[in-house]
């Protein structure tokens, strides 16, 4: 800041929500045309790219994370209405539940249990400290609901978050050459294991892939939510986490 | 637009009311949800109603992370501390997760066609 002008210009902007608010889109529009310029590979994944740009802003200016978020909280405030809204997908796909109510169902339990219980006992092996293992527990569902599983379990909802978006990533990467591995042909279970195990980023890839693996990691992604939210408290207590 | 958000956000206070009401540790947006989706099976006419809303909400549902994402910052300290598990749970659990999932799947669906389609 050099002119006292400018600075006082900067004091009246860094203390209006919107300039932060503002800030939050322009950051993410910036990374989601990265994202689409690589084709939307899923290591450039515009919310890790728009969430350090905007650390990056606040290491910068000097400015909290409070003072950041009274702008920023327009934007968090709609991720409730947003987790009502999963179940779009659930009701648009029920004749692919019904058809396959079997195999969802078996999967969806096997699954979810899988998810939570092996990062809990993952975690707790590593040595993390208890809040770590409540904060990964969820890690597997979209942040929308995972961040309120940490919450009211106990862990740290901005960790969650993060956690979150590297599973999903990680998922994204893993799962072709993964099932490829294991000779399994099945768009339907790849699709579902991937929305399953790595939420709407697990989601996008499948759609990439495969129209059927695309359905069927929706349907996982809106259907884990729910199960990863009733299963996590009874895990945690049962694994003592 | 508006009335169908307004449909959203009473859900999500239903099921907020819900959960504190029987002390269930769930979050209220989740009750809401299924509260949706019974909603949808009774009455096929509220999915039409709340579609396009519901839609645009998912469209942008990533951006709606990253608010909290910068959160982060506030906990760099555990994260330098405890990558280590962190990292371990990120690639193994996911790994376990996918394969579990997709195994059982495919052990009680009836055999996909042979280019992996629906049978």
């Amino acid at each position: 800041m050099t002119s006292p002008a400018v600075q006082d210009l900067w004091v009246y902007l860094a203390t209006s929500p919107l300039f932060w608010l503002g800030l939050t889109l322009a950051a993410y529009l910036g990374a989601d045309a990265i994202a689409a310029a690589t084709g939307r590979h899923p290591l450039a994944n515009p919310v890790l790219m728009a969430v350090a740009t905007v650390c990056i802003v606040l290491f910068a200016t000097g400015t909290s994370y409070p003072t950041y978020f009274s702008g920023a909280q327009f934007v968090h405030v709609l991720l409730g209405p947003a987790t009502v809204a999963l179940a779009i997908p659930i009701i648009r796909n029920r004749a692919a539940i019904r058809r396959d109510l079997r195999a969802l169902v078996g999967a969806l339990v096997v699954g979810s249990a899988t998810g939570v219980a092996s990062a809990i006992g993952i975690a707790v092996l590593c040595g993390g400290s208890e809040v770590l293992v409540r904060s990964v527990a969820p890690k597997s569902v979209t942040a929308a609901i995972a961040m309120g599983v940490s919450r009211e379990a106990g862990g740290l909802p901005e960790l969650t978050a993060v956690v979150v978006i590297a599973t999903g990533i990680t998922g994204a990467v893993l799962v072709t050459p993964l099932m490829n591995a294991l000779r399994l042909r099945d768009w339907r279970a790849r699709g579902f294991a991937v929305g399953l195990a790595a939420h709407g980023i697990g989601t996008a890839r499948a759609l990439q892939v495969h129209p059927l693996a695309g359905t069927f990691a929706a349907l996982a992604m809106a259907l884990n939510g729910v199960m990863t939210a009733f299963l996590t408290p009874v895990l945690l207590r049962v694994m003592g986490g | 637009m508006l009335r169908p958000l307004l449909l959203l956000i009473a859900l999500q206070f239903l099921g907020e009311a819900t959960v504190r009401l029987l002390a269930v540790p769930v979050p209220g947006p989740v009750v809401g949800l299924t509260a949706l989706v019974a909603l949808c099976a009774a009455w096929p006419a509220v999915f039409g109603f709340v579609e396009d809303t519901a839609e645009a909400l998912l469209k942008h549902l990533s951006l709606l992370f990253v608010p909290a994402g910068v959160g982060v910052l506030q906990h760099l300290g555990l994260l330098a501390r405890e990558w280590w598990p962190i990292a371990g749970v990120l690639v193994l659990s996911t790994a376990i997760t996918l394969v579990a999932t997709a195994l059982t799947f495919q052990w009680l669906a009836r055999p996909a066609g042979p280019d992996g389609s629906e049978p």
